[in-house]
């Protein structure tokens, strides 16, 4: 484990903007925070299984039945931009 | 001052029709009218719809309805701004969901709506239920009810500092790591978290899902047993609900412990604890031992290391959660030359900075040459956790702790330096990795400031019975929790 973190790079893969002074102060903090998870590297976690949910439960499904949700309508509501019943985005593909 | 009574009391003169719903309504919008400019536990409240549903809950009564069938009937019940309420506005504490309104109900609201609850008001929060303190919440922090200089906790500070300002009968929050019995703690009233799975998280805004349930604060225990009995249950929108029967809770409300076991961590009474807090927890101990519990002593031998796993495995998981705030369907968009840059500003404008650091953290540790070495290795060590407790239940029937190492804390004490705000977590966060069920009671005060001292109670996965049952026999047994701020009074 190292406790370098390039946080320019790993913020653009988050897609979130940083200032220079958010950049600095989470840059020295994260550090801190990296360097206290270190302590993990103490546990020896040889042949432990690892755990994703307390109370996994598997195959849980509902019949394959057409049942009411949001209307079209509803689910625009709170869109920023919206136009002939569809969500606008900007450009994707030129 | 009806706003006064506890649930069971008001559900009491509400059946003999010595009181209405909308008399204790209105004295909860009034009393929110004259303490909430100084606690600021409400981001919002719809007082005309509070008053619509109180009316119709007393219509109801009138026709006949009783608190048997819908045993919430008529009972102001605030709300968590992260839970959804259709047609209400939800903003978790957020920039970037300032004016977002809930197009549908959540099932917690479902069900207390079935059960003729008075869903009301939005409560204050840290953004995104990230935080320990109410500071993270991007419209100003909760405050206090006993000393508005100090922090309520968090996240759910709004949920506790409602409760005990006797601004609504009781409240919904949600906990991942401790936000509802570490807020109820430091406020000084009851904070129930069920086991994961145990109440539908439908409509609750994700934040880390495999350890997010929504909890309740409350007046009284059996308070607390009233509400998860209405919220529990299997639940077809949430795939990770259990199967397991809802029991009827109040009724191990007995008032008999004789027999049970209680095991106190040794790794729990260790440095950092708070001299005033510990006093109090011993005390606490002695008074279950005279009440007839069984006091020995357990280990958890991973405790050390539960922050450390959390603050992985959570923020792995809210990575992954809030990449859904993109400006695209819902909440804020600040335009950008492609869709990359609308994203990044979105976000970097929309975001406190708390959850950027976590969003950051968990992209980092789920990136490429570093999962096995963070994420991995972190729910490996959670497995340990698990176990530890696992293994500690073969002995006893609950784990008492104390829910804070400290009383609250100033505002702005702590802002500084996040590490150690994740670090007063340290007895509230593991419950949430092993999936079992906590409780935080009032157990005593600090001298000079007077401030709250909680104590929590864990139990089995699914064994909310004995946890509410020892910590009512605790509660019928002592007076703390008819200690009141004395918030309001001055003015």
């Amino acid at each position: 484990m190292s406790s370098e973190i390039d946080l320019r790079y790993v913020a653009q893969l988050a897609r979130i903007s940083l200032s220079e002074e958010e950049e600095s102060v989470l840059g020295s903090q994260l550090k801190d925070i990296l360097g206290y998870i270190e302590k993990l590297k103490e546990v020896d976690v040889a042949g432990v299984e690892p755990t994703a949910h307390a109370f996994p439960q598997t195959n849980i499904t509902r019949r394959d039945e057409e049942q009411p949700s949001l209307s079209n309508a509803e689910a625009l509501k709170n869109a920023p931009a919206d136009a002939n019943g569809l969500f606008l985005v900007p450009k994707i593909v030129e | 001052m009806l706003n006064q009574l506890t649930l069971t009391e008001l559900v009491e003169r509400l059946e003999d029709r010595q009181v209405s719903s909308c008399a204790v309504t209105q004295d909860c919008l009034d009393q929110i009218k004259r303490v909430d400019s100084e606690l600021h536990a409400f981001l919002s409240c719809d007082s005309e719809d509070a008053l619509a549903q109180a009316k119709a809950a007393d219509q109801a009564m009138t026709a006949g309805v009783t608190h048997r069938e819908k045993p919430l009937l008529g009972v102001p019940v605030a709300i968590k701004d992260i839970i959804a309420v259709r047609n209400q506005p939800m903003s978790c504490g957020s920039r970037i969901l300032h004016d977002y309104l809930s197009p549908y109900d959540a099932t917690v609201i479902s069900r207390l709506r079935a059960a003729g609850a008075v869903v009301f008001g939005r409560l204050n929060m840290d953004e995104f239920a990230m935080g320990s303190s109410n500071e993270n919440s991007a419209f100003g922090p909760v405050r206090n009810p006993w000393d508005t200089t100090r922090i309520p906790g968090g996240s759910s500070g709004g949920s506790a500092a409602a409760v005990v300002a006797d601004e609504c009968i009781a409240s919904l929050g949600s906990d991942t790591g401790g936000s509802v019995r570490q807020p109820a703690a430091l406020c000084g009233c009851v904070g129930l978290k069920p086991s994961y799975g145990r109440v539908s998280r439908y409509g609750l805004v994700a934040y880390a899902s495999s350890l997010d349930q929504v909890g309740c604060c409350a007046k009284r225990v059996r308070d607390a047993a009233v509400l998860l009995e209405a919220l529990s249950g299997m639940d077809p929108r949430d795939s990770t609900t259990v199967p397991q029967p809802v029991p009827h809770y109040t009724s191990a409300l007995t008032g008999e412990i004789k027999g049970l076991r209680i095991g106190l961590p040794k790794e729990y009474m260790v440095g950092g604890l708070d001299a005033e807090v510990e006093t109090a927890i011993k005390a606490a101990v002695k008074q279950f031992a005279k009440l007839g519990a069984t006091v020995v002593d357990v280990s958890l031998p991973h405790t050390d290391y539960a922050i450390a796993t959390y603050y992985i495995i959570a923020t792995a998981e809210a990575s992954a959660n809030l990449a859904r705030f993109d400006g695209i369907r819902y909440g804020l968009r600040v335009e950008g030359s492609d869709p990359a840059e609308l994203y990044s500003r979105t976000r970097g404008d929309g975001f406190g900075v708390e959850v950027k650091r976590r969003i950051i953290l968990g992209t980092y540790v789920l990136s490429s040459g570093y999962y096995d070495a963070y994420y991995l290795r972190a729910q490996k060590v959670r497995t340990l956790i698990r176990s530890d407790f696992l293994k500690a239940f073969e002995q006893v029937d609950a784990i008492l702790t104390p829910t804070t190492p400290t009383p609250a804390f100033r505002i702005g004490e702590k802002t500084g330096d996040p590490l150690q705000m994740y670090l007063s977590d340290i007895f509230t966060i593991s419950a949430n990795l092993a999936g079992i069920c906590g409780i935080s009671l009032p157990c005593g005060f600090t001298r000079d400031p007077k401030l709250p001292i909680g104590l929590q109670l864990q139990g089995k996965p699914f064994a909310e019975e004995t946890i509410l049952r020892l910590a009512h026999a605790y509660e019928q047994s002592t007076t703390w929790h008819k200690e009141r701020p004395r918030i309001g009074e001055r003015k």
